[in-house]
């Protein structure tokens, strides 16, 4: 006889509903509860209007020790920075945050520190986020802590204040959706690849009010930091979150972290985590399946991370979209980076190159690029300006212990401090009007690296191999 | 926040799918730390010719004397999605707009905007196509009406108001402008009794303070 409860949940529950019933302090109404949460991460874009409501209205942040902050979106990443940017009015941001941080007195991890760097690297890197855990960021890509099983999504700066005030946040429940994938990954194809063919399969709002697990063999293969990459994505579906349930490889990733359970406590912890997933035959309110075991390397077009194809096949023509409006989304999004329907992404001449962002500037991202430039020797192409930026200070030292620094910079690529650099801009760094970029990044929207600027998003192993040859190419691995 | 219960006002027809908020104000265009002086920036990148010296597309609806003080936006699928920042509701409602209807809308973009007091009304194509045909034909006398108590669109007198569905929850907030904050805290009893429950349930949770 099966047993009606395991670790207290009941048997037939999905992974999603299983933290969802963890963190549930109340229902309030309608599909709305109000859900414990466990850590709050800030940076100093959104984080400081959120600090700064909260002071303005006298409150304090009722659990300092769950709340973190981190500088990463404004500060410049440029060798000896200082709270002085490139961008204009930066210096305000910085400060702000900083003497919000000391008046609530939650932990920031500042310009100097060691282990400043992108919130969404860091907050594995330290054990700040765990499996199970429920973390909120006003930031839309917290969802990459999904990789970890933990339960992470972005928000607002309201509600992160409302988070920061009571430990809690009032969520309308999402629907659930497993995508699944059978087949593994081919050499030289990353989750990244994986990711952006299932936005291109869904489209950008074809997760919108679900909490989505990824889940199959090509998942169980993925290493803990390309399930960041994967998840980092669900918020370019509208999704709620993304999120995979923690296993072995999870459990090792997260021991001896900074802020993880020791001893007894993480014994107790470990134990729990392997609760964490989906019963067998838990229903899902969606379920969508694609066996991947032949798929090639992606690369955007358009300005919408919808606009993908395999990067050797032909940009499509606008009179072949599903609909009217997405007709002219594309023939819009085709004048903007211009391409002509019909020609192959490796028609066009590149510019520029960047590595980095929280979606792909972990250790293993830079060591696939590196490889791939210690293999072949080549060097950056006459002409690219090509970035790489390490996620975090952490990420940048264990590089730097393996000389990647080094041969990123006889390649030719500039060597830059932890930061979000030009993932986007904000008044600072840009490439350039009509600038061809490939770049590791998530979003290709107009405009997002700045005005005017082209941004094709691919795997790292794209965009290194793509800066050498100057123009859009896949790279291998052998 | 400002509550919202009946508005009437001009609309305004922006019909792409996938609105980013990075369109509707992109990152250099938030420039202090504060929930004001956003309006400047709304759309920037495709209302100025040239973003830095402000010289205005004429071609961009926003700029139309036509649709000046427009206090309702209607979008094309999927509005507000890409980054969190709430810059875009503010930038939003400093610049008038009280409302937004589209077929569909990123979650974090509706969540911003109900804890601001921005109606987003999710309605079927066919209704929004409806709409936004009305309302080309003279967007200065074919205003349209939302009342959030009866759930309802009026345009067209001709035609029967438009039915449209809501969270009863985040009706109930928009109606009565609550702030959510001050409302959680009257729960605080319970969220400490859940604190003691699950600190023995998940000790590893619960960091020393420091």
């Amino acid at each position: 006889m099966r047993p009606a409860e395991f670790n207290g949940f009941a048997v037939g529950t999905t992974l999603f509903d299983k933290l969802w019933q963890e963190h549930e302090v109340t229902t309030l109404s309608g599909r709305q509860s109000l859900l414990y949460i466990d850590r709050i991460f800030l940076h100093e874009r959104t984080g400081s209007v959120a600090l700064n409501g909260l002071l303005e209205k006298q409150r304090s942040v009722r659990r300092r020790e769950h709340a973190f902050c981190t500088m990463d979106h404004i500060v410049d990443t440029l060798p000896g920075r200082s709270d002085d940017t490139l961008m204009p009015s930066g210096r305000d941001f910085i400060v702000a945050t900083r003497h919000a941080a000391q008046e609530t007195g939650i932990q920031l991890f500042d310009i100097a520190d060691a282990d400043q760097g992108i919130v969404h690297v860091i907050s594995p890197e330290l054990g700040i986020a765990l499996p199970g855990l429920s973390l909120i960021c006003p930031d839309s890509h917290t969802c990459t802590l999904g990789g970890l099983g933990a339960l992470a999504w972005g928000v607002g700066s309201t509600e992160a204040e409302h988070a920061l005030a009571t430990s809690t946040l009032r969520v309308t429940r999402p629907q659930t959706m497993r995508v699944s994938f059978a087949g593994l990954l081919g050499e030289g194809v990353s989750a990244k690849d994986l990711i952006l063919f299932t936005i291109r399969e869904l489209s950008a709002s074809g997760g919108a009010g679900y909490a989505i697990e990824f889940a199959g063999p090509a998942i169980d293969a993925l290493p803990v930091e390309a399930r960041l990459t994967l998840c980092n994505m669900a918020t370019e579906l509208s999704a709620f979150t993304g999120l995979i349930a923690p296993d072995q490889k999870v459990l090792d990733y997260c021991a001896d972290r900074r802020y993880a359970p020791e001893g007894e406590l993480w014994d107790q912890a470990a134990q729990h985590w392997q609760s964490l997933r989906s019963d067998e035959g838990a229903a899902f309110d969606h379920e969508h399946s694609f066996d991947i075991g032949s798929l090639k390397p992606q690369l955007s077009w358009g300005t919408s991370p919808q606009h993908c194809v395999d990067w050797d096949d032909v940009i499509p023509d606008a009179s072949d979209a599903p609909d009217a409006s997405a007709s002219a989304a594309w023939q819009r999004a085709q004048d903007y980076m211009g391409v002509t329907p019909g020609s192959q992404l490796s028609d066009y001449a590149l510019d520029a190159a960047f590595i980095g962002s929280c979606t792909n500037s972990r250790l293993s991202d830079l060591q696939l690029a590196a490889a791939y430039l210690e293999r072949t020797g080549h060097k950056v192409a006459k002409g690219v300006k090509a970035l790489c930026v390490p996620g975090s200070g952490q990420v940048k030292r264990a590089a730097e212990a393996e000389g990647l620094d080094d041969i990123f910079c006889s390649a030719g690529f500039e060597w830059r401090e932890p930061g979000c650099s030009m993932c986007f801009f904000a008044g600072g760094e840009s490439f350039g009007k009509g600038v061809r970029v490939a770049s590791t990044t998530n979003r290709n929207f107009e405009g997002r690296q700045g005005l005017g600027v082209r941004t094709h998003i691919g795997s790292p192993l794209t965009v290194v191999a793509s800066a050498c040859a100057g123009h859009l190419v896949a790279g291998t691995t052998t | 926040m400002t509550p919202f219960t009946k508005h009437r006002g001009l609309a305004l027809p922006l019909l792409r799918d996938n609105i980013d908020t990075d369109a509707i104000i992109p990152s250099r265009e938030m420039r202090t730390v504060s929930r004001s002086g956003l309006a400047v920036g709304l759309f920037a990148p495709w209302r100025y010719l040239d973003p830095e010296a402000r010289t205005p597309n004429p071609e961009f609806a926003l700029n139309q004397s036509e649709y000046s003080g427009a206090t309702i936006l209607l979008a094309g699928d999927n509005f507000g999605c890409g980054s969190s920042r709430e810059h875009a509701v503010w930038a939003l409602m400093e610049s008038g707009f009280r409302a937004v209807i589209a077929p569909s809308f990123a979650t974090i973009f509706r969540n911003n905007a109900l804890r601001n007091g921005l109606l987003t009304v999710a309605l079927a194509q066919h209704d929004l196509d409806e709409l936004v045909a009305w309302v080309s034909v003279a967007p200065a006398r074919h205003t349209i009406q939302l009342d959030l108590e009866a759930c309802t669109i009026e345009s067209d007198p001709e035609r029967e108001k438009k039915v449209f569905s809501v969270d009863p929850t985040a009706r109930d907030m928009l109606l009565k402008g609550l702030d959510e904050i001050g409302l959680t805290e009257q729960l605080s009893d319970l969220v400490a009794c859940f604190e003691d429950q699950d600190q023995a349930r998940r000790p590893w949770v619960y960091l020393e303070s420091n």
